[in-house]
């Protein structure tokens, strides 16, 4: 009885068998296919893309450091005091390069002795997934009275201000520009709806407001790995060193490392 | 499906392996040139900008 069973099987499966068969395998295999490709794709996104964008970042970074002459004074004076703004008197403020041009670099001790990460112009996609930190256009540029505002993803493509809810109140937050150094000290941030554009105003949150100050605010997405609410970072200029006279002595080893010494 | 690809690639045995491989290699390039940016579109988390000026 079986092996006839199995004779008459081996013999001749009806025709719409044999095409039922097939295409229930074709369509499984495009669904584990297609499984196979969202785990693929959850792996480049949170993975991949910080590879890439790291890699690019550091080239942004060489390219800023060849553009300095490749000599930075890179041996502070280590015996000067901390200086303050006066001594420099107002801090120099450049005008903005043009859309994906280089601004500088911004150095957070507080994320790690090696966060270098370069500051461009223009907060689209192509700025913020390779190149850095964004700088919003509208805002004033590093040193100004004003507000100095940049963008940087929390996740994926670098993850740049990743650990922006780590900021302690007083911690110093390094912009390396062509002019100098500017040392701005984070006061608090924010949780905020990504529509809240008025904490790009020159006084945060305060639309007409004429400043006064010079604020540093820096958005990312909120929570993590979600995008519901934007985190907001809000610092004040404390002081800023011109280029001639060498980086602030606290970060001259990852200044040196950053750009070179010539 | 791909039983049906394997048993049609041209070749030996180990010549069909390989063109396997290379083939899966391409999907993969093309996966992480084309379809992965495209895809990411359609995720929320990239997003760090204040204000529609820049949503993708």
């Amino acid at each position: 009885m079986v092996l006839q069973e199995k004779a008459r099987q081996a013999a001749a499966p009806p025709a719409g068998v044999v095409i039922l068969r097939g295409t229930v395998q074709i369509v499984g295999e495009l669904l584990i296919t297609a499984g196979i490709i969202l785990l693929l794709f959850v792996a480049w996104q949170l993975w991949w893309t910080n590879v890439e964008s790291d890699a690019r970042q550091s080239e942004v970074i060489k390219e800023f450091a060849q553009d300095l002459g490749g000599a930075p004074p890179a041996s502070p004076d280590a015996s000067a005091p901390a200086v303050t703004g006066e001594e420099f008197g107002d801090p120099v403020v450049s005008a903005a390069p043009g859309h994906a041009g280089t601004i500088g670099i911004m150095y957070i001790p507080r994320f790690g002795p090696n966060y270098t990460r370069p500051i461009v112009e223009g907060t689209t996609s192509d700025v913020l997934d390779t190149l850095g930190l964004g700088h919003y256009g509208t805002t004033a540029m590093p040193g100004a009275v004003g507000n100095f505002a940049v963008a940087g993803h929390r996740q994926t493509h670098g993850a740049v201000l990743d650990n922006i809810h780590t900021l302690v109140p007083g911690d110093k937050i390094y912009v390396q520009t062509r002019d100098g150094y500017y040392v701005y000290v984070f006061r608090n941030n924010q949780i905020v709806m990504p529509s809240r554009t008025d904490v790009l105003e020159p006084v945060p949150t305060l639309p007409g407001a004429v400043p006064t100050e010079r604020y540093l605010t820096m958005t990312s997405c909120n929570p993590r790995f979600g995008a519901e609410e934007r985190i907001i970072a809000y610092s004040l200029l404390d002081s800023w060193r011109p280029a001639s006279a060498g980086p602030p002595a606290e970060i001259a080893d990852q200044v040196a490392a950053a750009v070179g010494k010539g | 499906m791909y039983g049906w690809i394997f048993r049609h690639l041209p070749g030996p045995l180990w010549l069909r392996i390989v063109t396997s491989l290379v083939l899966i290699a391409a999907a993969l390039v093309l996966m992480v040139q084309f379809l992965f940016p495209w895809m990411s579109h359609y995720t929320q988390f990239t997003d760090s900008t204040i204000g529609a000026a820049s949503q993708p």
